[in-house]
Order: structure tokens, then C-alpha cells, then sequence
């Protein structure tokens, strides 16, 4: 099998993976780290969204290979300690996550989403943008708000 | 006001695992010596099995074992069952046919899952599962509701025209007098689209054996995993109930589609037993939560209602044909009668009221409650005939219903409900106030320069939740009591923890219900610890579903915590030397009426675990007391919608331009999370009726709608801006609880899609639009609205 070498959230990690593996099993079923989800086998829902080399990816359609050498951000990766980064504590303050699950790929599109359209970034942005992310629970509304407030505040 | 007891929108305990990644769901589980297991699933929609040979499969790389009907029918398994018993008009049982674990001779929908393949990945598990060669003879299938009953296809042996149970509720002859005597008739054809729950976590389970201790555990995705435990254990007996763990962990979201024993959870903790107490997991891809979830709602139905010449509608006759797919599902029955004729007066004073329903049996996927599950086939029924029949009387949509409302509480309803408290007149004010009714004129108008259609829709919903009172449900057919559990266990240092039968999977109980024990003990919520989803762990309870955490589970707590201050009032004033009646207890402080003697709570749970200061022949060691609570009524919440939508004439798309819900819950215990029930409900009420719908080909039998390419889950562009879409409440508090709560859980989904419709009509100016009420749908209409006017 190739080996990979990849860096997950500033740590170096180092595998060996089939052709077909994901970078989303990578993630999940070789380094443990399980709050990167999987909702669809479609890349519709974005439950799997992590950051390659700062640019937000559904990690369900990366294979792990074409992910050597780059630098991986996961959910796990966005506190500095018990320091949240803006974004989380922003969807605990307004409520933008009921059950969870859609929640870390959430918050990895909206630091994106912030990070190309700015601190500013309206509400008609913010939505449109968000249609690779699906929840099931809040019908948005206040993730919406939340993606809002972690913008001004990142 | 406590800051974080009753009433205080406090920020949720359980967010911070959610945002860091460190959730615990059944997939992020591991287990010792863990296999894969997957299951193969009949590509057709109704064959029988000639052969299954596995004989190539299990030799294939990485595969521990192959099982199939046969083996699960040999080991004597025993099948899935409907839990709940409807008798017919004529007084004959429903006809429930066999529910294999694993298919057995026969595949009823594509989906089934006829072979459950153990190997070492998943990827071996799914080259073995193509591997098994499968011969079946294709019979012919059914898939419509509307055609089932009188199709030759015949699905299960003990029901030839395919029906399950032929109910009806009300009296049928003085309803039909009534009819007689009206003076106007509004009659309609009603089509309630089948949906697909879809919570953004697929089913999954691990189940595993251990040989030593003989043993099972059975992690799985479960709103009840009791119930879970109780029917493996005693219907499909798999293991007495002190060998069966069963624990669902952090589970994503429900909406109904977890609460049911399905056959993938059971064979996978079977079969662990035969692959020498090997952990078997499965996790399913979306593409089976598409075919094989229990699906909602599917109805046909013919609905009517008579009125006299003031305006007072009389009368209401409804006949339903509800789908319930190929095998009866674990509460599938009780949706379209007890939680749907039940619910047919809605706001209204009906005197008379007759309603029939045939549960009929298709090659789909089962169908069982989905968010609301009965009651949003019974408002859409209720409140598209009532916008209707004003539109047909020339009277405003509000003062009709106005006209119409029940005023006086309790009101007994022809249909089995007695509502206990209300005030809709209140709600329908408020809501007409936050929409700004008034000025819906100018809006239009407005739109109309950008030649967009507006709309204005109402929904006057009422439901009863909390699914609850035993003895009433019992005597309604169901299998089991619902009512619900609780033990709260003061530790030592004065911390609390609260063992809950009801299940979170999205509601923030770990936030509630500490707020119920901060305000009631005085305790800061950080040392409350809420405890769900294991069962042993857990004593008996129901689980969450039907609005029923809040109205039934919190009271057991409630109760549970009136005993724990009983017990530590007894202590308090054995430790001060005084009498138990001079006790007060206040914001978490004990003290001695008259003197300046004082105790704080933690002093008190220490002092009864220390035990030295009183008499232990007296007064038992320790602070722990459980409770089970069965409630006397179910709850009514009850609230108007109003919807306003902006269709664009060029292309038909549908807007929601502004959404205002008017909901009375009782008193809130956390307004913040209630605002976000009403928010999620809401979306998937508007989901419904503009975007979802589950399509299975006449032709083939083929689900059509099995991803979210096809199958249009509402996205954050669908709902309403933030400033167009108000919440409001009102409050009347229901009687029948401490808390005087009512179930905020189902109320979006079941006011939301008539009054979507109601305005998409408004707006083309046509009687009605079929759900989801796409572009081309609404397209179509225009267009056909066009040609009949040139």
C-alpha cells in the first residue's frame, strides 16, 4: 500500500492507505479523529467539511493520496487550547446546533466563507454559500445569525 | 430570577463536545476485535427468494460469516412487531403480517434486506455481499397507495386487498345528517406527500456478545432504547432484558425514523454471537436511510366540511387511505387513527365529526411517524378545507376560523380529545399583529412591481403531545404505557446527577432538564450532570418522541426532586435539632423557622451520606430518590402560522417572504431552545411543502428520490431572512403538569405546510397545488390558468 504523510491539524501523521482510501476514513478510521462526519455518499451534505491548506473541501470526495503534503485543518483542530475559535463559540452563544452531527462541517464552511467574503459577509451570502451544508435540525435560522456573529468576532 | 433555572434562556451544557469535535456517536465507536457488517438489499420491489448461495461469498478475502433469513429463522429469532393493536369497523384485528429480521422466501420493497454480510472491512464485507447469488422470481408491485387496494398484487397472505384495518372514529350518522342539512359544502381531495425523515446521522449499530458473561450489548442510533431492549428481549427474544444492554449514545437527530427496532440493529447484535462474540458494525450510507428509514405521512385522502348559513362549519367528514408500506413498522398503525382522526377538529367547534381510514399495505419502504406523525396530515386536512371554505364565502381567512374557534376549556372534541386549555383568539391577534396583516395589501402590491405573486397563508394547528397517559393509550390499542422515569442521585458534595428515561437527540436536555434542578434545588447548573441512553445505566423508561420529554419526562424529574427536598428536609432537621415541619428550603438553603440556624444543600447531602447525625433506623442513608410519572391528559399545544410567499411568474419558484409562528407552549422552560424547535420544525414544515417528497416508479417499483440529488432537503437559501421570520408565544399553562408545559417538539412541522400551501394559493389564485409545491408544479398551474383564461 503507498504511504502518506500529511499534516492534521499542525501534527505530522504518516499512513499507509489503499488508492481508494478517503480522505474523510483517513481522517476518521486511521487518526481517530471522529468529528469529521459522514452524512451522504453524495457530497451533498458537507457533514465531512474540513480545511486542505486552508481551503474548506468535503473530505467524503478527496482521496487521501491527493491530500499528501498538505496541511489539514479538522474541527478538532480550530481551538487554541480551551480558547474557541470565534466561529464555535458563536454557535454555541446563538444556538446554530441542535443534535451535533452537521455541526463541525458547518462551522469549517463558515470560517471559510468568512474568509472569502470577509467579516461583513451578508446574510444572502451567507446562505447561499451554505447550500453544501445541510442540517436537519435548526432550519438554519440561527446558524445563519451564528455564522453572522463569528465573522464580526474572527 | 435564577440565571440559569426555569424560564432563563441558558446557553447549552451539551454544545461544547458538539463544536470541538468531541461528540460520541455510535459511529465514532470502537470496539475490541471489531468487524464490518453490511447488508445486501433486494433490487426489486416485491419478489419471492427461489435460492440465496453464498457458497463463493464466504470464501471471499476478510469475510467472517454470511446470514440470511433462513439462519435467523433457525436460530428462531422471533420478527419485527407493530406495537400498537387497531381493530377495523367490523371488529376484526389488523392484519399484520410476518416482519423477518432478514428476508424469509419473500422481499416485499427494494430495500429489504435479505443478507447480512461480517467481514474484517467494509470494503471486503461489500465485494462478498456482490459476490451472493441471489435468484428471485419478480412478482408484480404496488407501490401507490391510491391503487393498492384494488391492485392484484397481494403483499402479505393474511391481507388480500392489501388492507391492513378498515378504522373509523366519530358517528358516522349524525355526521351525515348534518351534511344533509348544510348549507354550504367544501369538499377536497387531499394528497399528503410521503416524506423521508433524514436526520443528518444515518442509522447505525454495533453489537456485540460476550461469551463470557453471555451477554449482549447493542449500541445503536435510538430515541427509546429501552423500548429497543424490551423488544428484542421479549419479541424477538434474543436475551432476557439483564443480558441486553442497549445504549444509544449522542445520537444525530431523530424525528421520529429512530424511534423503531428495525431488522439491520437486531441481526447485527445477533449474529455477533455466532462470529465468536466478534463487535459486528454497521453504519449506514444515506442511500439506505433513503430506502429503508421508516418513511412519513403518505396519505390520499377526501375530506369535507359542512357549514350552516352563518358561517359555523357543522360537520366534518374525512376519508384516508395511509400508506404503511411493506411490513407494519413499530408504531405504524397508531399514525393515521390515534394521532390522526383524533386531531380532526383542530381549533374548531365541530359538533360532528366522521372519520375512516384504510391502512393499506405497498412495496415501499415502511412508514411510521415522522416529525409530528399523524398530525400534520390532520392540520393540512383541517386547515386547507377551513382557508377554503372561507375563500368559497367570500370571509376573511381569519375571521372564519375566529368564527369557528373552540372558546371554552376544557372542550371535549367528537373525536376522543378533551382540551384542557387554550386561548386561539389570543394567538391568532399576535399573530396578526407580528405579520402585519393589515398591510399585506401594500406587500402585494409592492411585489407585483417586480412581478412577483404574493400570498398570505394561515394555519390554525392544534396537537396533542406528550404522548403519554397509560391507561388512555392502552385503551386506544397500544402495547405498551408511556409514561416515563426518573431517579436523581445527590452525591455527596452536594452535585447532582439526574438518570432521565427520555432520550436527547438534539433538544438540549442536558440543558433543560439541569435548569428544572437548579431552580428547584438552588444548585448552579454546572453541577448537574443529565444521564440518558443507557440501559444500564438507566432504570426503565419510553424514551423521547411526541413532545413528550418536556411535559412527561421533566415532570417525572420534578417529581423525583420534590422527594429529594422531603428526604433532605428530614435530615436538615435532625442535623439542627429541630422539627422536619420548621424546615424551609430556599434558593438551595435550609433553615430552622424562628432561628438563625442554616444548612446549604451540599452540607445536607453530606450529612446524609455521613450518617452520623441522626438516626439511621429513622431516616435512611444517602439522597436518592427515583420517580415514575404517567400524566393524566396528553398536552394541547397550539399556535397560528402565517405564511407570506413571493412566487416568480417566469419561473415558478417559490419564496417564503416572511414566516410568523405563534405558538402556545405553557410556560418555557428555555425559551432559547424552544424558539429553535419552532425554527427546525418550521423548515421542515416548509420542506414538505415546497421541496420534499418521496417519488417510487409505478413501473419498476424504484425509489426515484434515493439521494439528495433527487430528494430536495431544505438548504438555508429555502427559509425566510432573519428579519422575516417572527416568533411569538402566547401562554396558556396546561393544567395537567407542576410546570404547566406543553411538547414544542412537533409544532413547526405541523403548522407549517397549509399554511405554505394556503398562500401559494392565495397567490395564483387557484383552489389547490399539490405538495411540495415545486417550479414546475406551480409553473404548471400558472400555465394551465393562462390557457383556461384565453
Amino acid at each position: 500500500m503507498p504511504a502518506l504523510s500529511l499534516k492534521i491539524n499542525g501534527k505530522t501523521v504518516k499512513g499507509e492507505v489503499e488508492g481508494r482510501t478517503l480522505l474523510v476514513e483517513f481522517i476518521r478510521e486511521h487518526q481517530g479523529l471522529t468529528g469529521t462526519h459522514v452524512g451522504c455518499d453524495t457530497s451533498q451534505c458537507g457533514a465531512c467539511v474540513v480545511h486542505v491548506n486552508g481551503k474548506a473541501v468535503k473530505s467524503c470526495t478527496s482521496l487521501a493520496l491527493s491530500c499528501a503534503g498538505a496541511d489539514v485543518t479538522t474541527v478538532e483542530g480550530l481551538a487554541k487550547g480551551t480558547e474557541l475559535h470565534p466561529m464555535q463559540a458563536a454557535f454555541k452563544e446563538h444556538h446554530g446546533l441542535q443534535c451535533g452531527f452537521c455541526t463541525p462541517g458547518m462551522i469549517m464552511s463558515a470560517i471559510d466563507i468568512v474568509k472569502r467574503n470577509g467579516k461583513k459577509v451578508d446574510e444572502e451570502t451567507i446562505r447561499r454559500e451554505l447550500s453544501g451544508n445541510i442540517c436537519r435540525c435548526t432550519g438554519y435560522h440561527n446558524i445563519v445569525k451564528a455564522v453572522q456573529a463569528g465573522a464580526a468576532n474572527m | 430570577m435564577n440565571p440559569t433555572g426555569v424560564g432563563a434562556s441558558v446557553r447549552r451544557k451539551e454544545d461544547l463536545r458538539f463544536i470541538t469535535g468531541k461528540g460520541n456517536y455510535t459511529d465514532d465507536i470502537n470496539l475490541k476485535d471489531q468487524t464490518v457488517g453490511y447488508f445486501l438489499r433486494s433490487p426489486h420491489a416485491h419478489a419471492t427468494i427461489k435460492s440465496i448461495n453464498i457458497a463463493k461469498a464466504r470464501k471471499m478475502p476478510g469475510v467472517v460469516g454470511i446470514f440470511t433469513g433462513e439462519d435467523v429463522a433457525k436460530d428462531k429469532l422471533g420478527g419485527l412487531i407493530c406495537g400498537w393493536g387497531i381493530t377495523s369497523k367490523d371488529g376484526t384485528a389488523m392484519k399484520a403480517g410476518p416482519h423477518p429480521v432478514l428476508a424469509l422466501g419473500k422481499v416485499r420493497f427494494v430495500g429489504d434486506q435479505v443478507a447480512l454480510v461480517v467481514a474484517e472491512t467494509k470494503e471486503q464485507a461489500k465485494a462478498a455481499a456482490a459476490a451472493i447469488a441471489v435468484s428471485y422470481d419478480v412478482l408484480a408491485h404496488v407501490v401507490d397507495v391510491a391503487k393498492a387496494m384494488k391492485s392484484k398484487v397481494q403483499i402479505h397472505e393474511c391481507a388480500p386487498d392489501n388492507r391492513v384495518y378498515n378504522w373509523s372514529l366519530g358517528n358516522e350518522a349524525d355526521t351525515n345528517a348534518a351534511f344533509a342539512r348544510a348549507v354550504h359544502v367544501t369538499s377536497m381531495d387531499i394528497i399528503n406527500n410521503r416524506l423521508i425523515p433524514n436526520a443528518m446521522e444515518p442509522r447505525a449499530a454495533i453489537g456485540a456478545y460476550d461469551t463470557g458473561t453471555e451477554s449482549y450489548t447493542l449500541y445503536t442510533t435510538s430515541q427509546n432504547p429501552h423500548v429497543a431492549r424490551l423488544v428484542i428481549s421479549a419479541f424477538h427474544g434474543l436475551a432476557p432484558e439483564h443480558k441486553l444492554r442497549v445504549i444509544a449514545p449522542d445520537v444525530g437527530g431523530g424525528f421520529g425514523s429512530k424511534i423503531f427496532i428495525y431488522g439491520e440493529e437486531v441481526a447485527c447484535v445477533w449474529a455477533s454471537k455466532f462470529v465468536g462474540g466478534r463487535p459486528i458494525k454497521w453504519t449506514g450510507e444515506r442511500s439506505e436511510s433513503f430506502l429503508a428509514d421508516a418513511h412519513g405521512r403518505d396519505h390520499v385522502t377526501k375530506a369535507e366540511i359542512a357549514m350552516d348559513a352563518s358561517g359555523k362549519i357543522t360537520a366534518m367528514r374525512v376519508h384516508t387511505k395511509a400508506a404503511m408500506g411493506a411490513y407494519l413498522s413499530t408504531f405504524a398503525s397508531a399514525v393515521p387513527t390515534y394521532l390522526y382522526g383524533t386531531l380532526l377538529s383542530g381549533q374548531y367547534n365541530i359538533p360532528n365529526i366522521y372519520v375512516e381510514v384504510d391502512a393499506i399495505y405497498t412495496n415501499t419502504a415502511p412508514v411510521d411517524a415522522y416529525r409530528g406523525a399523524g398530525r400534520p396530515e390532520a392540520t393540512y386536512v383541517v386547515e386547507r378545507l377551513v382557508e377554503t371554505a372561507a375563500r368559497e364565502l367570500k370571509m376573511d381567512p381569519a375571521d372564519f376560523r375566529r368564527k369557528n374557534f373552540i372558546t371554552q376549556f376544557p372542550h371535549q372534541t367528537p373525536v376522543i380529545m378533551c382540551y384542557d386549555a387554550g386561548d386561539y383568539g389570543a394567538a391568532l391577534d399576535k399573530a396578526l399583529e407580528l405579520s402585519d396583516y393589515k398591510n399585506f395589501g401594500k406587500r402585494k402590491a409592492e411585489s407585483l412591481k417586480s412581478g412577483k405573486l404574493r400570498g398570505v397563508g394561515f394555519s390554525a394547528y392544534i396537537e396533542a403531545c406528550g404522548i403519554a397517559p397509560s391507561a388512555a393509550v392502552g385503551s386506544l390499542g397500544a402495547g405498551v404505557g408511556l409514561w416515563e422515569s426518573a431517579e436523581v442521585r445527590v452525591n455527596a458534595v452536594g452535585t447532582v446527577e439526574v438518570l432521565t428515561g427520555s432520550h436527547s437527540h438534539g433538544q438540549g436536555h442536558e440543558t433543560t432538564f439541569a435548569q428544572l434542578v437548579s431552580e428547584k434545588l438552588g444548585v448552579d447548573i454546572n453541577s448537574v450532570s443529565i444521564v440518558h441512553g443507557d440501559t444500564d445505566k438507566v432504570q426503565m423508561g419510553m424514551g423521547t418522541y411526541g413532545s413528550r420529554s418536556g411535559a412527561v419526562g421533566m415532570h417525572a424529574i420534578s417529581k423525583a426532586l420534590d422527594k429529594i427536598e422531603a428526604k433532605a428536609k428530614r435530615v436538615a432537621a435532625a442535623v439542627m435539632e429541630s422539627s422536619v415541619d420548621d424546615v424551609e428550603f430556599r434558593n438551595g438553603t435550609f433553615t430552622i423557622k424562628g432561628t438563625d440556624k442554616k444548612m446549604a444543600f451540599g452540607e445536607v447531602a453530606l450529612a446524609a451520606y455521613v450518617g452520623h447525625k441522626f438516626n439511621s433506623n429513622e431516616i435512611e442513608i444517602g439522597l436518592k430518590e427515583t420517580s415514575f410519572h404517567d400524566p393524566a391528559n396528553f398536552v394541547f399545544p397550539a399556535g397560528v402560522h402565517i405564511c407570506e410567499v413571493e412566487v416568480d411568474q417566469d419561473t415558478g419558484l417559490t419564496k417564503i417572504a416572511a414566516y410568523t409562528a405563534v405558538d402556545d407552549f405553557g410556560n418555557l422552560i428555555n425559551p432559547m431552545i424552544v424558539e429553535g424547535q419552532v425554527q427546525g420544525g418550521v423548515a421542515q414544515g416548509i420542506g414538505q411543502a415546497l421541496l420534499e417528497g418521496a417519488v417510487y416508479d409505478d413501473d419498476s417499483g424504484q425509489l426515484l428520490t434515493g439521494s439528495y440529488m433527487d430528494y430536495n432537503m431544505p438548504r438555508a437559501g429555502n427559509m425566510p431572512h432573519i428579519e422575516n421570520f417572527k416568533l411569538g408565544f402566547t401562554c396558556t399553562p396546561c393544567p395537567t403538569n407542576p410546570m404547566g408545559i406543553k411538547g414544542c417538539g412537533e409544532a413547526g412541522a405541523i403548522g407549517a405546510p397549509p399554511a405554505v400551501i394556503n398562500a401559494i394559493t392565495n397567490a395564483l389564485g387557484v383552489r389547490d397545488i399539490a405538495m411540495p409545491a415545486t417550479p414546475l408544479t406551480v409553473w404548471t398551474a400558472m400555465q394551465s390558468m393562462k390557457k383556461a383564461a384565453e
